[in-house]
């Protein structure tokens, strides 16, 4: 009897250790599409980074001119066009006076959409900010971190036109800018290579910006040694994306998807400990334990 | 002209002239050196836009060659590489308004919105299932330094979902989950993520000084 | 503009749909249907970034400047002699381009060799000043803290050696030039259990990243889409 037990039983560790990778691939499926249909929300504590990020962005003066670089493509969407369009949305909150450039040739697009999505707020209903006078879109330019370089001693010839194709020099928001030094304050939201890290030590560390960051989770443990000193704060991924909608005001999706995000922790954990407690059932077994 | 001098010589002067006129400007920002790193940079930005379409025109010669030296399905794949180019190309340079190329409601914008980025998109999303079924299949607690780095992912995957405080809400604010989360990541990841940085940056620092004198040359390739 | 008809939104949706199952597809297994939107995906990336960088950079940095200048050469005003410093980029963009033409390929060396000075040359002290001098500065603080009455706070104090030791420590454990014994294998091996600490939450971090990534394509299936969802 015992005999067969054991058989059995390691008949189904060595199964589980063994199992189709797309049974794993079902689950992490149905763990992300079920919450969808849930309708429900949960809040959470906000994060000291987030504060801090939250905090400086209070201290900013109302109108001041204010510089928000979206460099991200498509693939991070859904953890930083929140953070783009909660940060637009405090700055028409805030009346600030916004300048939106990317260093993502995709950057200035997802910038562009997400100043629609935060105009449209019902909050904004009577405000109708004015295309160059109260915000513009740089577009993108080539270049990385010598794009920063260069707008440290002059945006005009690096920027010469912008996303609509207009000569910089026409556009009224722009006349008495000439470098990284005429900014009040600067969001970078970023994905990777160029962004956070480049700004960090070109802006912020050479020319002087004040600047907070929204970062994709995988980059956000990389950047935590810059919060204090060098970021005035930051935002990791969806995450910190939920809270900073939280923290400034504006509940918006990041919130929303933090449910899915939950079942789908539990379930990666389930199956990493699952994996373990086959792994060491079958191991004991193989040393003859 | 001899030509290795053309070859190794002249390209490894370039590196060195322009690299040491760079550090230079970080201790004399003014004439004539930082003048010359804007006029650098312009040219650097101009030279990456180059290298971009150098890129794209090689995978279009590539994929010609598939088209015409291959033989089966993957020929087939060449062609949709060639043709979706030339689609996105000549609707974006030809038939989108020009410099509003990008405006919302060009054609090169619907193709953007509806073909490009959910392309993008998900085939990065994929990656998710795979290091899911990867973890499952690999991460094991094998020795006390694979089991530190497990109960630290449990403990921040766990805290930086809500899920972590409400299977802790029993717990005073303060030492619920989110808090053991943000304890890790201020204080012993800050650590161990501020010793790579600075690995990092040591690292990147020598191979950029053997790059500039020449040390270091292999970027120049073969003969 | 036309695209922007609700006929032309709403088949832009279907499209993107389709294409979103397309790639999905390749989780039962690898089959045409991914690989034409695979083929698809590589061609419209390479068209985006062709027309984005000529749009953006090459026509207002380079084209417009000089033909501003040769026209002016031409029509007796004040000649702009600066703006013919741009025929060096486009004379070593022009050799880039020849790394496509067997034989003359070894010229894209001279502009390769421009890109590597200048970006090793902006590297060098940039990555010392920002992440190798200003860490180790805030690394080098005061570990013992006191609240504003004087009293000591011995969590805080712990938090903050924590810190100071645990960088050391990892540093210690980059020193490969040293073998690794006696007491500064100890240290070093202190090192390690910080690392997996962090590569531990990296990889927390990760998952979490890449499920933000699936979440958003199953907000637009579900949502945009299908409109079961809210």
């Amino acid at each position: 009897m015992t005999a067969t037990n054991d058989t059995a039983t390691r008949t189904v560790w060595e199964r589980l250790l063994t199992i189709d990778r797309r049974i794993v691939f079902v689950f992490v499926g149905i763990a992300l599409v079920v919450p969808f249909f849930l309708g429900v929300s949960q809040k959470m504590p906000v994060s000291r980074e987030v504060r801090m990020m939250a905090d400086a962005m209070e201290r900013v003066p109302d109108g001041a001119l204010v510089l928000i670089s979206t460099d991200y493509d498509p693939p991070t969407t859904p953890e930083l066009q929140p953070m783009s369009v909660v940060c637009m949305k405090y700055a028409l909150k805030r009346k600030w006076r916004v300048v939106i450039c990317g260093l993502y040739p995709m950057g200035a697009v997802q910038g562009n959409i997400a100043w629609d999505i935060a105009v449209r707020d019902e909050q904004f209903r009577d405000r109708r900010p004015v295309y160059g006078t109260d915000y513009v879109n740089l577009g993108f330019q080539s270049g990385n971190e010598a794009v920063i370089q260069k707008m440290g001693s002059d945006i005009h010839s690096t920027f010469t036109r912008d996303y609509r194709g207009t000569p910089i020099g026409e556009i009224p928001i722009m006349r008495g800018v000439t470098n990284l030094g005429n900014l009040d304050f600067m969001v970078n939201v970023s994905s990777g290579y160029p962004g956070t890290r480049e700004w960090v030590q070109f802006g912020v560390d050479r020319f002087g910006l004040k600047m907070v960051a929204g970062n994709t989770a995988v980059q956000t443990t990389e950047m935590t040694p810059y919060v204090g000193k060098q970021l005035l704060g930051m935002a990791g991924g969806m995450r910190g994306a939920a809270e900073l909608e939280q923290a400034l005001g504006f509940p918006g999706k990041a919130g929303k998807y933090m449910v899915c995000q939950s079942v789908a922790h539990v379930i990666v954990i389930a199956f990493i400990v699952i994996g373990n407690i086959a792994y060491f059932a079958t191991g004991r077994r193989r040393r003859g334990d | 002209m001899r030509l290795p001098l053309m070859r190794r010589e002249i390209p490894t002067f370039i590196a060195l002239v322009v690299g040491i006129i760079c550090i230079i400007q970080f201790f004399i920002p003014h004439w004539p050196f930082g003048r010359m790193v804007d006029t650098f940079a312009d040219w650097f930005t101009i030279m990456q836009a180059v290298a971009i379409w150098l890129g794209a025109l090689n995978l279009l010669k590539i994929s010609f060659q598939k088209v015409t030296r291959k033989k089966g399905h993957d020929r087939w794949y060449g062609a949709v590489v060639i043709l979706s180019f030339m689609l996105m190309a000549i609707t974006g340079l030809l038939l989108s308004g020009g410099r509003r190329f990008q405006m919302p409601g060009t054609r090169f914008d619907w193709l953007y919105i509806n073909m490009f980025a959910p392309l993008a998109s998900t085939m990065f999303a994929l990656l998710v299932f795979f290091v899911a079924s990867a973890s499952y299949r690999a991460f094991r607690a094998r020795s006390w330094e694979a089991g530190l780095l497990l109960v630290a992912a449990f403990l921040v995957m766990l805290g930086r979902a809500p899920v972590g405080d409400s299977m802790t809400g029993f717990m005073p604010p303060g030492y619920q989950l989110s808090d053991v989360a943000s304890w890790i990541m201020n204080y012993p990841q800050l650590a161990g993520q501020r010793a790579i940085m600075i690995g990092i940056a040591l690292g990147v620092a020598s191979a950029s000084l053997r790059l500039i004198l020449g040390l270091e040359r292999s970027y120049l390739g073969g003969q | 503009m036309w695209m922007d008809h609700p006929g032309w939104v709403v088949f832009g949706t279907w499209v993107a749909a389709l294409l979103t199952l397309g790639i999905i597809s390749f989780l039962y297994r690898d089959n045409p249907v991914y690989k034409f939107c695979e083929a698809l995906f590589v061609g419209l990336s390479a068209g985006y970034w062709f027309v984005s960088y000529f749009w953006q950079t090459l026509l207002p940095r380079q084209w417009d400047p000089l033909a501003d200048a040769f026209g002016v050469l031409f029509s007796g005003r004040a000649v702009p002699w600066g703006e013919f410093v741009l025929l060096i980029p486009a004379t070593l963009g022009i050799m880039m381009l020849l790394r496509l033409i067997p034989g003359a390929g070894w010229l894209s060396r001279w502009p390769l060799a421009f890109v590597v000075g200048f970006t090793a040359g902006l590297r060098l002290i940039t990555f010392l000043q920002s992440n190798a001098i200003a860490q180790l500065h805030n690394s080098v603080q005061p570990v013992l803290a006191y609240d504003g009455s004087g009293g000591f706070l011995l969590w805080n104090s712990f938090n903050l050696l924590l810190v100071t030791v645990g960088t050391f420590a990892g540093l210690f454990y980059f020193f490969f030039s040293k073998e690794h014994k006696g007491a500064f294998g100890r240290v070093a091996r202190l090192g390690t259990w910080f690392l997996m600490v962090t590569f531990g939450a990296a990889f927390g971090y990760t998952v979490m990243g890449r499920m933000s990534l699936l979440i958003g394509r199953i907000d637009f299936l579900l949502v945009n889409w299908l409109h079961v969802a809210q």
